[in-house]
C-alpha cells in the first residue's frame, strides 16, 4: 500500500480537504477523481502553484508560516499535511492551528529516528542524507526534523490524539513492522489526528 | 498597426434593445444600444465565450486596431490575442462598452427618448449589478446560454464577481483581478476629488456642457490626474521619472519642470479630448456604491452563496489602489462561503495598472486558469 492509498482510506467521499502544502496537487487531484472531494491547496512555490491550476484545482498562495487564521474552526473535515510540518517554522503553532481547523488531519512525517539517520549521525557524526531525507544539511528545507517519538510526545502535550497511524518503509510503501519499533524502522509515517 | 501578434483590424457592432431595463436606482431605461467588440470565433456549442468587463475610463476597443493607422492597440491587446493570456484562437471575446460610457453605449451623451434632448446630467446613476443586467441582454442576442468565462480588472473585476453572484448558471470563471469587495474611504475620498475637479470647472454648466457648448476640460483633466497618481506605484513612477528635469536647471517657476508634471499634464489633456465628464462622474459613483455584502449586513460570505463559477482571485503586490489584502478578502470570504476559489499574488512594480501588462507569470496563471477543467 503506498501513501496516497492510505490517505484516500481516511477520506471520506465527497468530504472537504484543505492540504496544507499540497506540492504540484497530485495527491489533491487523486482525492478529487476517486472520492469526489472538495477543497483547496496551499502553496508557496510558483511552479507547484501553476501545477495546481493547470489540474483545475484550486490553489491558495500562501505562507503557512504566516499564519492560517482565514481558515474558520472546524470548517474543513480533513486538514491534510504531508510532508510540510518539518519545513514549517513553527511546527508546534501550526500543528496546533491544523487541529482547530479540521474535524480530522493527516500527516505525514519523514522519521529522523529511522536507524540509517541514527547511524550517520552517531557513527559517522555528519547530518543523514537517506532515501527519504535526500538533500545535504545545508541546502535542506526540512528545519525542524523530528522522529516518531518527539512528534507523538508534541501531540500529547496539545491534547491531539493520536486516532490511527501508519509506517512507511524506505520505498515510502506502508510496513508491516509492528509500531513499537517504528521509531527506529520507519522512514516515515502517516498519522490521523483529531482533537 | 505594429503589432503581428494582434487580432488585427476590428470592427465594433452595436445592439439596440428595445425592452425596458430597470436600474437599481428604481429607474428605468426605456431601452439601450451597447457597443461591442469581439474576437475569435464561437464554437459550435456555443461554449467558449469570454466576457471582457472594463475599468473605470475603458471602453469596448480591448484588442487589435481599429484602422491601419490606429498607433495603439486596444487597452487590453497585451493579453487578448492569438496565444496570448486570453486566446482568440481558443474562446470567442466580447468587449462591450458598459451602459453609462461615452464610446457609443447609451449614456449622458445619448439622447432622452423623454424629452428629445442629450441625457447630460440627468442620466441615471447606475450600479454594477445594471451593468451585469445589461450584458446578460446581449448574452442573449449573441446566443450565449454560459460564459465560459468573465473577466476584469479594478472595476472589470467587481463586475465579473458580480456576474457571478448575479447569474451563477450563467458563468463557469471569474476572473477577479486587482479588484476589491468594496472602496475604502480612502478610495472613495479620491473620487471625491475627481468629481469636485469636473463640477468646479465653470465649463461644466452643471453637467449641461452639451447644450451649453462648452466643455469641462480643465476639470476632467485634473481629474485624471489625480487618478493617474493612484494606478502607478511610487517605485514604478521613480523609475520612470525620478527628478528627471525637462530642462538642465530649474526655473523658479511654475511651469512643467519635472518629467513626472508633463507626463501628468499629457495624460489628462489626452483623456479629457476623448473622455466625457457626465460619464467619467457617473463611473466613479458606480465603484463608491459597489459592495454586494450591503444588502446582507456586510457579510460577505452571505452575499457569495449563490456562486458557482469557479474563481481567480488575482492581486499585484505594489497595488496599493487596491492592495492585495483587499483581494484577500473576496478570497477568505469565498473560502469560507465554501465556493471554488484561487488566490495568486503577483509580483510586480507598475502597482494598480500591472493587470493592463503582460508579466510572465501573470500570463501564465490566467491561461492555465482559463484552460483547466472547471
Amino acid at each position: 500500500m503506498k501513501t496516497s492509498e492510505v490517505i484516500e482510506n481516511w477520506v471520506s467521499s465527497g468530504s472537504r480537504i484543505l492540504d496544507l502544502g499540497c506540492g504540484d496537487g497530485s495527491i489533491l487531484e487523486g482525492l478529487k477523481l476517486n472520492k469526489s472531494v472538495d477543497g483547496y491547496g496551499v502553496e508557496i512555490d510558483k511552479n507547484n502553484i501553476q501545477a495546481c491550476l493547470e489540474k483545475g484545482l484550486e490553489v491558495i498562495e500562501q505562507n503557512i508560516d504566516e499564519g492560517l487564521t482565514n481558515f474558520q474552526d472546524k470548517s474543513f473535515d480533513t486538514v491534510l499535511v504531508s510532508q510540510t510540518i518539518q519545513v514549517l517554522k513553527n511546527p508546534k503553532e501550526a500543528l496546533d492551528e491544523i487541529t482547530r481547523i479540521g474535524h480530522q488531519s493527516i500527516i505525514v512525517i519523514p522519521n529522523f529516528g529511522h536507524w540509517k539517520s541514527r547511524l550517520t549521525v552517531f557513527l559517522g557524526g555528519k547530518m543523514p542524507v537517506t532515501e527519504a531525507l535526500p538533500e545535504k544539511w545545508y541546502e535542506t528545507d526540512n528545519i525542524h526534523l523530528c522522529t516518531v517519538a518527539d512528534f507523538e510526545n508534541l501531540c500529547s502535550e496539545l491534547n491531539i490524539v493520536v486516532e490511527e497511524k501508519k509506517i512507511l518503509n524506505a520505498e515510502g510503501k506502508v510496513s508491516s513492522i509492528s509500531s513499537g519499533w517504528s521509531n527506529l524502522l520507519s522512514s516515515a509515517v502517516i498519522y490521523r489526528l483529531s482533537r | 498597426m505594429n503589432n503581428k501578434d494582434s487580432v488585427g483590424i476590428v470592427e465594433p457592432s452595436s445592439a439596440s434593445f428595445k425592452d425596458p431595463l430597470l436600474l437599481g436606482c428604481g429607474k428605468e431605461l426605456k431601452g439601450f444600444d451597447l457597443v461591442y467588440e469581439t474576437y475569435g470565433k464561437l464554437n459550435n456549442e456555443n461554449s467558449n465565450a469570454v466576457l471582457i468587463c472594463h475599468a473605470l475610463s475603458g471602453n469596448h476597443h480591448a484588442a487589435g486596431y481599429h484602422k491601419d493607422s490606429e498607433k495603439r492597440a486596444g487597452w487590453w491587446d497585451a493579453l487578448i490575442g492569438p496565444n496570448k493570456a486570453i486566446d482568440t484562437n481558443k474562446y470567442f471575446v466580447v468587449s462591450p462598452n458598459n451602459l453609462g460610457g461615452c464610446h457609443g453605449t447609451t449614456g449622458p451623451k445619448s439622447i432622452n427618448p423623454d424629452t428629445n434632448k442629450v441625457f447630460g446630467p440627468n442620466f441615471p446613476v447606475l450600479t454594477v449589478r445594471d451593468w451585469t443586467n445589461s450584458q446578460a441582454v446581449l448574452a442573449d442576442h449573441l446566443n450565449i446560454k454560459a460564459w465560459h468565462a468573465v473577466i476584469g480588472g479594478s472595476l472589470g473585476g467587481m463586475q465579473a464577481l458580480d456576474w457571478s453572484i448575479a447569474y451563477p448558471e450563467r458563468i463557469k470563471k471569474a476572473g477577479v483581478i486587482a479588484a476589491a469587495p468594496k472602496l475604502s474611504a480612502q478610495n472613495i475620498a479620491f473620487n471625491e476629488v475627481a468629481r469636485q475637479a469636473i463640477t468646479s470647472d465653470p465649463d461644466f454648466q452643471e453637467g449641461n456642457y452639451l447644450l451649453e457648448n462648452t466643455s469641462p476640460k480643465s476639470g476632467l483633466r485634473l481629474a485624471r490626474m489625480v487618478g493617474h497618481i493612484t494606478y502607478l506605484s511610487d517605485e514604478s513612477m521613480k523609475s520612470k521619472f525620478g527628478r528627471e528635469l525637462k530642462e538642465e536647471k530649474l526655473g523658479f517657476g511654475f511651469d512643467a519642470e519635472f518629467q513626472v508634471e508633463s507626463y501628468l499634464r499629457h495624460q489628462g489633456d489626452v483623456f479629457s479630448n476623448t473622455f466625457d465628464a457626465n460619464t467619467y462622474l457617473l463611473m466613479t459613483k458606480v465603484l463608491d456604491y459597489f459592495d454586494p455584502a450591503d444588502e446582507f449586513n456586510g457579510d460577505l460570505m452571505k452575499a457569495f452563496e449563490p456562486i458557482l463559477a469557479q474563481v481567480l482571485v488575482l492581486s499585484f503586490s505594489s497595488d496599493w489602489r487596491f492592495s492585495p489584502s483587499r483581494s484577500k478578502e473576496i478570497t477568505d470570504a469565498l473560502i469560507g462561503a465554501k465556493k471554488k476559489v484561487s488566490h495568486i499574488e503577483i509580483e510586480s512594480s507598475l502597482g494598480h495598472d500591472s493587470f493592463l501588462f503582460p508579466e510572465e507569470r501573470y500570463v501564465k496563471v490566467l491561461k492555465a486558469f482559463l484552460g483547466s477543467p472547471s
